[in-house]
């Protein structure tokens, strides 16, 4: 498969950009920072998502999505970094949904995908406890009572949690914390007595929630895939999560980046253009290449998810971690290049900043991911 | 797509077969590398036997016409190919500048004549080209060459002094950038003739690297004399030639990250240096060293593969090569870094067999010139900053 987009997805992207730029700029989230939006995201925006196809885009078509590959999703991720729409594109429409189609029984499946495909529902995934992202390190219980189960424990950074009308919680129903097996994931539903959701209010202005949860009940039917063999589920919808953050990492590059061009090409200083300074060219076609080579890494990572699911671990450590590298150094010179104006808050530049840093703490920084690759090839 | 998989499935057979256990391996010295050339001898007979059956099948250029001496494969199936060698750390049954640069040049600009004269010998390994592009005084600043070819009836006549000429004392002809109009502003008097190394007046001088070899040399034209049916191109025009061929020599160099047949560099250093109870290298810093390399080398791989398919979808730019050049030679002289620290004191032995005659140090001191051959990475860099990024100043 040729790493360009085909026709396709050339038109998906183009109707993505088209939307996005026009409904959703960077003021759009100004706004809703500035207002202390209480949801955080346009639900107006939403809608008209789903009604574009978007957010059922990995749904499959018999429950009513577009039944698109993670090549797609990459798409409008990298738009959606562009621009830094907040919505729940991610939560919803990449984890969720790939976490029920994969995993789901026929039951779960129709329940909740048709309603995610339409907009009417939005999910989060509940995996990380501390500070650093550490899925093998779950210490969450959940352990059998009557024909069902008993949850006890603590999540942190659960994307779009407080908005959820279905939360997929990672627990252990066996094993210690560091240990591979006895994990398992649980469809809560965060009504239910016991859940209690604090919203995060985060450095870039984007959803997050913690949730406690104390002797919270849930029936047995609510178990998403295997008992134990929660791991590897769990472990392919983080993939195609980080492969997704990995695109919008990108287009938070591809955007930084741009504007300091065009910056360098109309700043004046001594009596020259500063994009007229060598060193500063330098660095500018060094950052470009950089973002290249990401590139790169990040369609490939999308296609071999598409194409051999089972064996992109390596590929999306290269991703993830490239992604989160490429984007902190975008933002960090997008902010120098601009001088002392990329340091005030009326300028969009440090919400790529900000954005860029919560991007690369999302399910494994570029050290953890590096960490991964080396485990993989066996030093 | 399923003639490609049938391709695929055939084409790892033949190799299979054909290519010989010895020629899996990594090379080992300098003599293991076949240039072809008048003047060669076969290091083996593995490598005599590899080089001829790819030949046969036109695979030492799978991607040029048949009529040529190539494979006549599309794009994919060249890409087919090279993944299919790769899987079995084949070697190249061929190293040529003929190969890589001269070529894709002549098959641009070259006319039917230089076409059918030279190409099929450069597949064929039968002639072996040098590049006389660099001058004293022209180096990044490749324009400002001074050596002049005058006209005299159907000749001219070619005086002046090339430097850094790679492997010009073993190569059977030169592809050489001449000067062949002096009032003409400095890019437009450039003209891109050929001619045999045999002539009279040619003389070369080698020239001795940090690494203790001599690939290279200072190259002397005294009066020499060249048919004028030997320009490539138009005369004058021959810069634009000369940057053509620039964007394979880039592409070509950016490769040479992808090692052929060595082993990863977590396990290279893990049989030097060891590992803890877990099994992780024990040299946690060096580890992490590796690793970040890893994740760039690959991603590396990626955007190769990817300029390739861009190119073929027609949203390549021409100066893209210049990208992949900087970041390839760059991320090859870290892995050569990686290499001496991971080999310690072992590598450091300069002449000895336990060092394989300080292989691993030699190489390191040549994958320095990576980020000067082909244009630095300062002239990349800039090449970037003005063709595609825009930025102002010339
Ligand atoms: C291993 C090897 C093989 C080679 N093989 C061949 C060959 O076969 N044929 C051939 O013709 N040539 C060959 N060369 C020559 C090579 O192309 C030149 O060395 C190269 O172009 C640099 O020129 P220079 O050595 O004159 O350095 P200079 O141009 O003098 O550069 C010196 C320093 O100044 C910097 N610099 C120069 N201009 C600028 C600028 N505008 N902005 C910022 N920095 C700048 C450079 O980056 C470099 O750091 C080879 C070189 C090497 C090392």
């Amino acid at each position: 498969m040729a790493l360009v987009l085909n026709e396709e997805q050339s038109m998906l992207r183009d109707s993505a950009r088209g939307l996005i730029s026009d409904k959703a700029p960077v003021a759009h989230l100004r706004k809703l920072r500035d207002t202390n939006d209480a949801i955080g995201f346009s639900r107006e925006l939403w809608a008209t998502f789903a009604e574009m196809g978007f957010a059922g885009l990995l749904v499959p078509e018999e429950f009513g999505g577009s039944g698109l590959g993670c090549v797609e999703a990459g798409v409008v991720m990298e738009e959606i970094g562009r621009t830094l729409m907040p919505s729940p594109f991610l939560s919803t429409s990449v984890l969720a949904a790939t976490a029920l189609t994969r995993g789901g029984s026929e039951a779960q499946k129709s329940e909740y995908l048709a309603k995610l495909a339409k907009g009417e529902l939005i999910a989060s995934l509940a995996v990380d406890e501390g500070a650093k992202h550490r899925p093998i390190k779950t210490a969450m219980q959940a352990v059998r009572s009557g024909n069902g189960f008993r949850l006890n424990g603590a999540k942190a950074f659960v994307v779009d949690g407080h908005v959820s009308d279905l939360v997929i919680v990672a627990a252990r129903t066996a094993g210690k914390p560091g240990e591979h097996d006895g994990l398992t994931l649980f469809l809560v539903d965060p009504k239910t007595k016991g859940v209690e959701i604090e919203r995060t209010i985060m450095v870039d202005a984007h959803n997050a929630a913690r949730i406690v949860f104390n002797d919270v009940e849930v029936t047995a039917d609510s178990v998403l895939g295997e008992v134990d063999r929660g791991g590897a589920l769990l472990g392919g919808i983080l993939n195609v999560g980080r492969a997704a953050v990995a695109s919008e990492m990108v287009g938070i590059s591809e955007e930084a980046f741009g504007r300091t061009v065009a910056y360098l090409k109309e700043r004046k200083q001594f009596g020259k253009l500063i994009g007229e300074f060598q060193a500063l060219q330098h660095r500018a076609a060094h950052l470009y290449t950089d973002i290249e080579i990401t590139k790169a890494a990040v369609m490939k990572a999308l296609q071999m998810l598409d194409t051999d699911f089972d064996n992109t671990e390596a590929a999306v450590a290269v991703a993830k971690a490239r992604a989160g590298s490429t984007a902190t150094l975008a933002v960090q010179e997008a902010v120098q290049m601009h001088g002392g104006v990329g340091m005030t808050d009326e300028f969009d530049i440090g919400f790529f900043m900000k954005r860029a840093r919560v991007c690369q703490e999302l399910f494994g920084d570029t050290a953890f991911h590096a960490e991964q690759l080396a485990r993989l090839k066996g030093y | 797509m399923a003639n490609l998989e049938q391709f695929r499935a055939e084409t790892r057979a033949w190799l299979e077969t054909n290519c010989p256990p010895e020629m899996r391996k990594p090379v080992a010295n300098d003599s293991d590398v076949f240039w072809g050339g008048r003047n060669t001898v076969y290091s083996s007979e593995p490598q005599r036997l590899w080089f001829e059956r790819m030949r046969d099948k036109g695979w030492t250029v799978p991607d040029w016409p048949k009529e040529y001496g190539g494979g006549g494969l599309d794009p994919e199936e060249t890409k087919i190919l090279r993944q299919e060698m790769a899987a079995i750390s084949a070697r190249l049954p061929l190293s040529s500048f003929g190969i890589w640069m001269l070529g894709p040049a002549l098959l641009k600009y070259g006319t039917d004549e230089q076409k059918r004269e030279h190409l099929p010998k450069i597949a064929a390994g039968l002639i072996r080209w040098c590049q006389g592009y660099s001058e004293p005084n022209a180096g990044s600043d490749l324009a400002s060459l001074q050596t002049r070819a005058d006209i005299d009836g159907d000749d001219y006549i070619i005086n002046g002094q090339k430097i850094w000429t790679s492997m010009a004392n073993f190569a059977d002809w030169i592809f050489c950038l001449v000067r062949t109009d002096f009032s003409a502003k400095k890019h437009d008097g450039i003209s891109f003739i050929l001619f045999d190394m045999a002539s009279k007046g040619v003389s070369t001088k080698p020239i001795l690297l940090i690494s203790g070899k001599s690939p290279f040399c200072e190259t002397f034209f005294d009066n020499v004399r060249v048919p004028r049916s030997h320009v490539v191109g138009t005369v004058n025009r021959g810069w634009d030639v000369a940057k053509y061929l620039l964007q394979h020599e880039r592409s070509m160099i950016s490769e040479v990250g992808e090692r052929r047949g060595t082993r990863p560099l977590g396990q290279i250093a893990a049989n030097s240096i060891g590992t803890d109870e877990q099994g992780r290298l024990d040299d946690p810093m060096l580890r992490g060293q590796i690793a970040a390399f890893d994740v760039d080398e690959a991603a590396m791989a990626c955007a190769a593969e990817r300029a390739v398919d861009l190119a073929k979808a027609g949203q390549g730019h021409p100066a893209y090569s210049s990208a992949l050049k900087y970041y390839g030679t760059e991320l090859n002289k870290r892995r050569h870094e990686i290499l001496m620290s991971a080999g310690g004191i072992d590598v450091l032995e300069w002449e000895s067999p336990r060092s394989n005659e300080g292989l691993t140090a030699r190489s390191w001191l040549r994958t320095k010139a990576n980020s000067i051959e082909g244009g630095t990475s300062e002239v990349m860099l800039g090449i970037v900053a003005k063709r595609i990024l825009d930025l102002p100043g010339a």
